[in-house]
């Protein structure tokens, strides 16, 4: 890893002046300025003699923003005419690595802006300083007495100037300095001030390529019908009526179930329905939701692992005079990305090309070394714009179904899963069994907080759990619980059911943010205490949490009058490096919800675009509250019993609220936007409920049953 | 053989009369805009105009069609700069952008009938249109935007 990640290795040279301008020279097509050469100080950025600033996007754009953040870090640095700016996805390589996951490519965990803004900013602070070095030489003037801007070196006291593009091919001559000083924030000129999204123009008039998209000379289009059970195998098959459909070329097994493959998506579909599989449904086709919740409430009865242990929380709960128990249930989610899973491959005996909407480069490429049997490098990625990710796209099941299906039938093939491969073969947000204690003393102030938690391992999917037994993402918000309490314990207990599971948009937080908000809640009610001034009193060790629970509190309006059958909820917390409150403002009408607006502060440090940190915040809250409001998923006979938007609902136009959000100033590093504001959506809308009607909220998704009467 | 008109552009094309317009315009014309969510009418994502109206093409037989004017996204104008198109970029709507069009196809329907939308009238004829993303208020802005509300 430090070999493929050190600035050592990505500062070298990649020589401009005399190679490039060599092999880029074709005699008498081309002699022009933008010819002569360009400028390549390291991986992330090539200055061409036009001007051109090309930046290299290794994470992702799937409408989080990227694709403009991440070359405002590298332009602050390199002051450069941000019009000039062009990017290009890298490639599956390491030497594109985010330090963050150990040098893997993979956009997830709001980790682009954490993982890379040193990197990108050094990277634009050496060019900065080798173009400064030599415009220096060339004016014999001293380096500290020019300056840069929007793309020019400057020399104050001479008046001279010169464009970068003047300047490629003798900086590309000098050595990379070792050190680079990075810009105070307070001098920032680009970072912190909105700019408009490089992609939105695309996404406007459907120019736009995303995976399901791609286009391949003699491409095929392939669905996969899989097994309805997890872990089914296929016992036999027949496709001979598949085969009778016009359009239909090819019927192959593969690992995932039977690709049929045709000239078009319909003509497949078709197929697909005609197609006669039996199924070997494996052990666990009577397994249903109502089993593995069962199993979960035994392990509850035992102490789990601790992660950890402050005071003495059991013997708290035993000798306070209010204590209380109480248990959170919380189902499988489906992440049900707008663009269904797709995945284009070419294999050739000698080489595999992927084309793929991917979170996970890197895993990507391991999939299809995988599954072409071809060395990593013949295997080429291809990333296009993601229709969604939230974690889904982080998988790489979707590249083994194309590349094995090419492989089979030898030519270009375009795998599209349907809506309900997408519901019902998902790796879902785990189920959550939470066992909570709390207690207070006679003054109402909290002595105790305690939680069991059961849950599949998250951390599992990377690899092994740490000796202490504890997955840290499942207990994100819990073990990190930042409130002044003095026994606290949290523990955590392993298990897995065998039905498939991964990372959701906030992970373990979207269990936390939801069960310890809620559980802050009641402690503060059964106190007599306003929620609020509950929490702004156990923050005094947390000045950034403080300030935000007190920014939303305002700007909420909090304790002031509201419309009859209003009602206001309060969440606070802290996750991927962020800082997120929420206020939503909600009624029930004959137990249906409705959330009229929600209020959100956030600490996420340093800004780099803040409209795109608005947009994440906003949109975030919308996944949190549509979990919250309608998710589910059930396990009925080893198969999920939805299948579609029909029974796996999502909020629309008519339900969604307005999300004002206000961003704290801050000069900390910056924290993710991606996921915050979904962990803590249901805690505030769940405590806005309770305000609304007295019920209190242990179980999701929110029934108008459990809220009537 | 059946002949379409998509965005004033006449389109032979060869395919089964029962395959639904969505793949005709994606699979057999290449258009990619217009795009694919469930294909059972839940989602909005592949609306597309015929004579003005929107319909949702994952469940419109090509042979329904007729002589009628297919408008996909990329028929909204030529150059992007339909009121929607620029009210789009002035809020920063997409985020995936992945639904995007068939938001923008709706959105245009229901300006064309209703130039100065209401919330309700936006309810109404945006809610088959979801938004994974959660747009959904920059959505509205930008509606209000285009008409000039
Ligand atoms: S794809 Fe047509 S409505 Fe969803
Ligand atoms: S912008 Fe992603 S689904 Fe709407």
């Amino acid at each position: 890893m430090a070999s493929t990640l050190s600035r050592r290795t990505f500062l070298k040279v990649s020589a401009a002046g005399g190679a490039l301008v060599i092999s880029g020279y074709i005699p008498g097509l081309n002699d022009t300025a933008e010819a002569a050469g360009s400028f390549e100080p390291n991986v992330w950025l090539k200055i061409g003699a036009d001007d051109t600033v090309t930046i290299t996007l290794s994470q992702l754009e799937m409408g989080q923003g990227v694709m403009t953040s991440m070359p405002m870090l590298v332009a602050e640095e390199l002051d450069i005419d941000w019009n000039k700016i062009k990017t290009e996805w890298a490639p599956a390589d390491p030497k594109y690595g985010n330090p963050n996951f150990g040098g893997a490519q993979l956009t997830a965990g709001s980790n682009s802006v954490r993982g890379m803004w040193k990197l990108l900013r050094e990277a634009g602070g050496t060019a900065r300083a080798m173009l400064v070095t030599a415009a220096a030489k060339d004016w014999s003037v001293a380096e500290n007495t020019c300056s840069t801007e929007k793309g020019e070196v400057i020399h104050k006291a001479t008046g001279r100037r010169a464009r970068y593009g003047s300047l490629v091919d003798k900086a590309a001559a000098l050595p990379v300095p070792k050190d680079v000083s990075l810009k105070d924030p307070k001098d920032f000129r680009l970072l912190g001030k909105t700019m408009p999204r490089l992609d939105i123009p695309e996404k406007v008039n459907g120019r736009a390529v995303f995976g399901i998209d791609v286009k391949r000379p003699n491409m095929l289009i392939a669905r996969v019908v899989r097994c309805p059970v997890f872990g089914g195998k296929v016992a036999t098959f027949n496709a001979d009526k598949a085969k009778e459909v016009a359009g239909v070329r090819h019927v192959v097994q593969i690992s995932s179930g039977i690709a049929v493959v045709a000239d078009n998506y319909w003509a497949a579909s078709k197929g697909a329905q005609a197609l006669d599989v039996k199924w070997n449904e494996g052990s666990l086709a009577n397994l249903t939701s109502a089993d593995i919740m069962k199993k979960y409430k035994a392990l509850a009865e035992q102490p789990g692992k601790v992660a950890r242990n402050d005071g003495d929380a059991a013997g708290a709960v035993k000798g306070a005079g209010r204590s209380f128990e109480r248990v959170f249930e919380l189902p499988f989610l489906a992440h049900a990305c707008m663009e269904p899973m797709n995945c284009t491959a070419d294999v050739r005996s000698d080489r595999c090309d992927v084309w793929v909407p991917t979170q996970g480069q890197t895993a990507s490429a391991a999939a299809a070394v995988a599954a072409s049997g071809l060395p990593a490098k013949a295997v080429n990625i291809h990333t296009t714009y993601l229709g969604g990710g939230f974690g889904r796209r982080g998988e790489a099941d979707f590249v083994t179904d194309a590349v094995e299906t090419s492989k089979a039938t030898g030519k270009p093939v375009k795998v599209i899963w349907t809506r309900e491969d997408d519901i019902q073969h998902d790796y879902y947000r785990p189920v959550s069994y939470v066992r909570m204690w709390g207690a207070l003393d006679p003054s109402g102030k909290p002595v105790a907080f305690m939680q069991r938690l059961v849950q599949q391992s998250l951390m599992k999917r990377l690899g092994p759990l740490p000796p202490n037994g504890v997955d840290f993402i499942s207990v994100d918000g819990s073990a990190t619980l930042p409130y002044d309490i003095p026994n606290i314990r949290v523990e955590y207990t392993e298990t897995d059911p065998g039905i498939p599971y991964g990372f959701w948009r906030s992970v373990g937080a979207s269990v936390q943010g939801f069960v310890v908000e809620g559980f802050i809640d009641e402690l503060a009610t059964t106190a007599g205490k306003d929620p609020y001034q509950f929490r702004h009193d156990l923050l005094s060790k947390h000045p950034r949490h403080r300030a935000v629970l007190d920014l939303v509190a305002e700007k909420s309006g909090w304790g002031k009058p509201l419309p009859a059958g209003h009602a206001r909820g309060i969440a606070v917390m802290e996750a991927f490096g962020s800082i997120v409150g929420e206020v939503a403002e909600v009624s029930v009408t004959n137990g249906a919800v409705r959330v009229h607006k929600v209020w959100c502060a956030v600490d996420t440090g340093w800004v780099i675009n803040p409209d795109t940190i608005k947009a994440q915040m906003e949109g975030g809250t919308i996944y949190g509250l549509t979990a919250a409001l309608k998710g589910e998923i059930t396990i009925q006979n080893g198969r999920v019993a939805q299948h579609h938007f029909n029974d796996y609902p999502m909020i629309r136009h008519n339900e969604a609220p307005e999300v004002e959000v206000h961003i704290v100033p801050s000069t900390e590093k910056p924290g993710g936007i991606g996921e915050p504001s979904t962990a803590v959506a249901a805690g505030a809308l769940a405590n806005a409920i309770f305000a609304a009607t007295g019920k209190r909220i242990y179980t999701l998704p929110i029934r108008a049953e459990q809220l009537r009467g | 053989m059946i002949s379409l008109n998509v965005n004033g552009k006449r389109y032979d094309v060869d395919v089964s009369p029962d395959m639904p317009l969505l793949w005709v315009i994606r699979d057999a014309i290449g258009l990619t805009g217009t795009k694919f969510g469930c294909g059972l009418s839940q989602c909005g994502a592949c609306t597309v105009h015929l004579d003005g109206e929107p319909v949702r093409s994952c469940v419109t037989p090509v042979s329904s069609v007729g002589a009628r004017k297919v408008t996909t996204i990329e028929g909204l104008s030529p150059d992007s700069t339909h009121a929607l198109q620029t009210a789009w970029v002035a809020e920063q709507v997409p985020q995936c952008g992945y639904c995007q069009s068939g938001q923008l196809m709706s959105a245009a329907a229901l300006l064309a009938k209703k130039p100065k939308p209401s919330d309700a009238d936006i309810d109404a004829a945006m809610s088959g249109n979801i938004c994974r993303c959660g747009t959904y208020q920059r959505i509205r802005r930008a509606i209000h935007r285009a008409a000039g509300v």
